[in-house]
């Protein structure tokens, strides 16, 4: 009878013993989403804007940034493993060098699609530069930022699983947990939540970005 | 006796290269599954994707295809394909439910970044070659599959990096490959094995990376060699972006 329980791909009962162990993991999981994410952004945003005004600048970083990301996951947790353990650590470091190429690349993109009439037109309001980036630049960037922000984030959600595969606290760790015991429940709320956890966070920004910039809805309903 | 001095004498010892173990061995079998899985993905998500953008019709289904994708932690499919089907092994393309994750994976980056690189043509290029007399498969062809050909490889090129990387992961489901030295070192705390793995793993993938993007920059029509066209490892990332789709959303 135990075995056919932790062959049952939904064990209720195991979940309600397990709460804890749940509610940590999805709690680590977000934590590291939105630490790597934020941590990522304050880096993005200085390299986007330099990258935006110094076009010189744009091949070298997109050229570091890429390198990153094309290391495997699983590789570079490993790298970290012998300096800074089984810490949160260990895991943010290569997850905030996966958002930097997604975000650098969209805020770049945002910035470069800011009309040339309206810079000039900020200009000739006495503008300076850092109060035109601010206050016109930025907002009007702001979609195709958050698209990248979105980007990331889920892919962020997916990554911080693979954090589990080492034994670093995250969903991933149910999702491992689960297929080493065996209990296949475990397998099924690591991978429901992380994808519950991903098209939440998805949405969510998209709110974000229709509440920051309700313009390109008005423009919408005009039906232009 | 410090970690670089054991990683090097690891990497040293002639025992760790050769036999069912060594990295010869790991290498062969982690370039053979990435191989045969992005090839399949190619033969099964280009032909639908290109008709698709050739055509300009459910976008939208296209760029949220990759999406979910995304959303699903990448060796989710491996731990419910292991329980599927486990051991089960064909010829040339090994482990089923390695070969099965690792398709699933590859097949979203291929299906938009072809669709949206054949969509993209610019409608005075398609109206110029249909005046010129073209029908549509020409039209297909001679004009919309050589102008979409650098991001439609950069689709190819993030799809086969992916693959390399999840590859890795197939190890803890009990796959060959290189992820093999970085679980099986974890699982004895065999720091320099890992750290040798870690090596070996990430220098496949920026060599997968580096020799995509020559092929890439080989297809881009003599044309369009100026413009600029996206580069990095996840283009799909970019040309996401900018497709508006109808509910509004500037992005997927």
């Amino acid at each position: 009878m135990l075995a056919s329980n932790v062959d049952r791909w939904l064990w209720w009962d195991w979940i309600g013993r397990n709460t804890d162990l749940i509610w940590s993991s999805l709690r680590e999981h977000v934590i590291l989403t939105v630490a790597a994410v934020g941590i990522g952004l304050v880096i993005a945003l200085p390299l986007g804007v330099a990258a935006n005004r110094w076009r010189v600048l744009y091949a070298p970083i997109i050229g570091v940034t890429g390198v990153l990301f094309t290391i495997p996951s699983l590789a570079a947790f490993a790298f970290l493993l012998p300096y800074t353990g089984l810490t949160r650590t260990t895991a943010l470091i290569p997850l905030v060098s996966y958002t930097l190429l997604i975000l650098v690349r969209n805020i770049v993109a945002g910035l470069d699609a800011v009309p040339a009439e309206i810079k000039d037109a900020a200009d000739g309001m006495g503008f300076s530069r850092a109060r035109r980036l601010v206050r016109i630049e930025l907002p009007l960037a702001l979609p195709t930022i958050i698209a990248g922000i979105r980007i990331a984030t889920v892919t962020i959600v997916g990554l911080a699983a693979v954090a589990g595969l080492l034994a670093i606290p995250s969903l991933g760790n149910l999702i491992y947990v689960g297929q080493n015991r065996p209990i296949r429940t475990a397998v099924t709320v690591g991978i429901a939540l992380s994808i519950a956890l991903a098209v939440t966070a998805d949405l969510l920004l998209l709110g974000v970005q229709r509440l920051l910039t309700p313009w390109s809805r008005v423009r919408r309903e005009r039906g232009s | 006796m410090n970690l670089i001095q054991e990683v090097l004498d690891w990497f040293g010892d002639a025992d760790n290269w050769s036999g069912r173990r060594g990295v010869w061995h790991q290498l062969r079998e982690h370039v053979r599954m990435s191989g045969v899985a992005t090839l399949a993905a190619c033969a099964l998500a280009l032909p639908p994707a290109v008709w698709l953008g050739h055509k300009r019709r459910f976008g939208s289904v296209a760029v949220n295809v990759s999406n979910v994708g995304r959303a699903i932690p990448s060796f989710a499919i491996l731990v419910i394909g292991n329980e599927q089907f486990g051991l089960l092994e064909y010829p040339v393309i090994g482990s089923f439910t390695t070969f099965l994750a690792l398709v699933a994976l590859a097949v979203p980056p291929l299906v938009t970044n072809a669709y949206v690189a054949v969509a993209e043509v610019p409608d005075d290029l398609r109206d110029a070659a249909r005046g010129m007399g073209m029908s549509e498969g020409e039209i297909l062809r001679r004009v919309e599959l050589p102008v979409a050909a650098p991001l439609l490889m950069a689709g190819v090129r993030t799809a086969a990096v992916q693959v390399v990387a999840t590859a890795t992961i197939a190890a803890f489901v009990g796959a060959d490959g290189l992820g093999r030295f970085i679980i099986d070192g974890r699982a004895v705390n065999d720091q320099a094995e890992i750290f040798a793995g870690a090596l070996l793993v990430a220098l496949l993938s920026l060599l997968t990376e580096g020799g995509l993007a020559l092929v890439q920059s080989a297809v881009t029509p003599r044309g369009l060699r100026e413009a600029d066209v996206p580069t990095g490892a996840e283009a799909a990332a970019l040309a996401v972006a900018p497709v508006p789709t109808p509910d509004g959303r500037g992005s997927p």
